[in-house]
């Protein structure tokens, strides 16, 4: 495997007694796209700065393209481009002029800066609204804006804190559409900090869980999933028409990979350990039954989330407080 | 010396595009500035453009019509021949007045707080509360820049405004009166002017003390408004009650009344209004020779009302000048202290 892009190494900080991160280590490879949920004071947006080198770290080492950052955060920010939670930006000024600001402060020539934000402006869908003023931008604006401003120093990586925040769906499907372009067509790494699971379940090559300034689990949702113990991959929403419907679900509990049959409201809730769709709607349309609805629920990242708190913790008080926390 | 080094090479220097990288496409040389000037360019920009900048400039201009329109109402009325017009006249214009309007010096002493109160105090914190500082400090620029190319920029506009106000007077001056200045009076005002910017440049560095340390703008303006009220009304009042409480009677031997004026002096000086005020006088009014109590054995073989000359007047105003100059230095000192030492968080 080669260098990691991103290499955190026993991070550390310190806040008085509290401690926001406690003894990290976490390698990003680079071009992926690596998630980091967590709910909200977890840590993540610390863990951010100390990566840019905008906080010292109390002890450990974040190395950012192969730069400690501590020691060469200007070296560091040069290739890594930041897009803070809830991004602001001069309201008097222009999206343009936004972005030329930013790309001067990057030592870009002013024509190529002009040249450039007008690429990327067209490229998050802004180009309309590149003279307006930045006062005018919508939230979902601001944060393609503030895409666009990570983008134009071209950096190897991006690290985005909690960028679908406060955007209605239809503008988080765009972004989140946008940021897996780009990793894929730039070939750029980046880092995602959100407590959104599903938005992360839509682009993650990996995620990390990250709970009180600890890392509980990193893998791709697979692997997660295993380390976690949870057996139940899948999960199928039946509905049918019958008038013995008892007989089929007794065909259901039958098969092998079937592990609880549940009725819910009007639907049957089948969890399983692979994908027997197939095999349901055969049992349910062989013996006589209409068969009106039929969904399979993808194993979600917050119910691995939910698992983890419902068998991991100890104090129930604890427990319920950070289940609220993942709730939100 | 070593600033002055340090700022020779921040200045922008002539980049040929192949150095900035090789995914410049190659062309005509192109001028990069250093992202220090670049930050300086916007905030000067930002304050150019402000309603308030354009408030204050229209504040500043409409004192400096009123007190030159008394002055040269005073001049006029005044006879001709009077010892008043003997010498300097051309100075007069900035410190005569009829009773009616204060004159230039003392409206400068008055506003000139709040112009630097008015340009700094929203310098930090507006920046924290719009998100914008932290996606500033994201790119590869030292801390320091950040307060420091706010700093630069605002002194850079308080210097035009009040250099091109105050050569405006000389000019309309001169027109109206019909006298020209000697070089001495015209080094006197320049050296008016720039006294003028230093003081004002350290109010605008109590208000970017201010905007680093509190969060609201509202509260730091209010904080330096608060502190300027202070030394404008109150602190008169309070080292004058303080006097009275120390004054050793008419009676008191002489090194008591010397031992008293100074520590009134000492008290007074504390005010930064105070030692602008001595400092202005003593440069505008050349017949000022000294700035404390003279005894009698002191003036033996003086003549009397006869000017200092620059190179004296200045000599007088040097510790006031040097308290000036440092009052602003350490307001700068601390205030970068604390922004370098604090935290850089999203909207906190």
């Amino acid at each position: 495997m080669s260098e990691p892009i991103i290499k955190l190494t026993q991070l550390t900080k310190k806040y008085g007694e509290h401690t926001a991160v406690d003894r990290l280590d976490l390698q990003i490879q680079r071009g992926e796209v690596f998630g980091l949920l967590g709910p909200n004071g977890a840590g993540k947006s610390t863990t951010i700065l100390m990566i840019l080198g905008l906080t010292e770290p109390t002890s450990g080492k974040a190395v950012a393209c192969g730069l400690d950052s501590t020691r060469y955060p200007m070296e560091v920010k040069k290739r890594v481009g930041y897009l803070p939670d809830d991004v602001g930006f001069y309201e008097d000024r222009s999206g343009l002029d936004n972005l030329v600001y930013t790309a001067r402060l990057n030592r870009i020539p002013v024509t190529e800066a002009h040249r450039r934000a007008w690429e990327l402006l067209e490229r998050v869908g802004l180009k309309e609204v590149g003279h307006k003023k930045t006062g005018t931008y919508s939230r979902g604006m601001r944060q393609r804006l503030g895409l666009a401003d990570v983008l134009i120093k071209q950096p190897e990586v991006i690290i985005l804190d909690e960028p679908t925040l406060g955007i209605d769906p239809e503008g988080v499907r765009e972004l989140l559409e946008l940021i897996h372009r780009l990793s894929r067509e730039e070939g750029i790494t980046v880092l995602i900090s959100s407590h959104h699971l599903h938005q992360m379940q839509q682009i993650c090559d990996r995620v990390g869980l990250f709970v009180r300034g600890k890392l509980l689990a990193e893998g791709d949702l697979a692997t997660l999933a295993a380390r976690l113990f949870i057996q139940e991959q899948i999960t199928i929403e039946l509905g049918m028409e019958t008038d013995n419907p008892e007989s089929i679900l007794e065909q259901i509990r039958a098969f092998p990979d079937v592990i609880r049959v549940e009725q819910s409201g009007e639907y049957y809730v089948i969890g399983c350990s692979r994908d027997l769709t197939n095999d349901l709607s055969h049992a349910v349309i062989n013996s006589g039954a209409i068969l009106t609805h039929l969904n399979r629920r993808q194993f979600g990242l917050d119910e691995i989330y939910h698992r983890y708190f419902e068998g991991g913790e100890t104090h129930a008080g604890d427990r319920q407080a950070e289940k609220a926390m993942a709730n939100t | 010396m070593q600033v002055i080094v340090k700022l020779r090479r921040l200045w922008p220097i002539r980049k040929s595009r192949k150095d900035v990288g090789d995914d410049v496409a190659e062309g005509r040389d192109q001028t990069i500035l250093h992202p220090f000037w670049v930050m300086v360019e916007k905030e000067a920009s930002d304050l150019v453009r402000s309603w308030r900048s354009i408030i204050l400039l229209a504040l500043m201009t409409l004192t400096c019509f009123g007190s030159l329109y008394t002055a040269i109402q005073t001049i006029q009325s005044v006879d001709p021949t009077s010892d008043e017009l003997k010498s300097f006249v051309f100075l007069r214009l900035f410190t005569l007045s009829d009773g009616t309007l204060p004159s230039f010096i003392t409206f400068v002493g008055f506003l000139g707080p709040l112009i630097g109160l008015g340009l700094g105090f929203d310098a930090i914190n507006t920046e924290r509360n719009k998100g914008t500082l932290s996606r500033l400090m994201s790119q590869p620029i030292h801390r320091d820049y950040v307060i420091s190319s706010k700093f630069l920029a605002a002194l850079m506009i308080i210097a035009v405004m009040f250099l091109s106000l105050g050569f405006v007077v000389m000019g309309m001056g001169l027109w109206s009166i019909g006298i020209p200045p000697s070089p001495e009076e015209f080094l006197r005002m320049v050296l008016f002017l720039l006294l003028s910017i230093v003081y004002v440049a350290f109010w605008l560095n109590l208000s970017i003390l201010f905007s680093v340390r509190m969060k609201q703008a509202a509260t730091s303006a209010l904080s330096g408004i608060a502190i300027w009220i202070f030394f404008t009304i109150f602190y008169g009042m309070i080292s004058n009650m303080l006097g009275s409480a120390f004054y050793p009677g008419e009676t008191a031997a002489v090194s008591e009344q010397i031992g008293y004026q100074h520590l009134m002096l000492f008290l007074e000086r504390l005010s930064p209004n105070y030692l602008f005020n001595e400092a202005t006088t003593t440069l505008l009014v050349p017949s000022v020779r000294s700035l404390g109590p003279l005894t009698t054995e002191q003036l033996y073989f003086s003549i009397p009302n006869t000017p200092l000359p620059l190179g004296q007047s200045l000599l007088l105003v040097w510790p006031q000048v040097t308290c000036l100059i440092a009052a602003t230095a350490i307001c700068f000192g601390i205030s970068y202290r604390l922004f370098m030492r604090q935290e850089i968080r999203s909207r906190s």
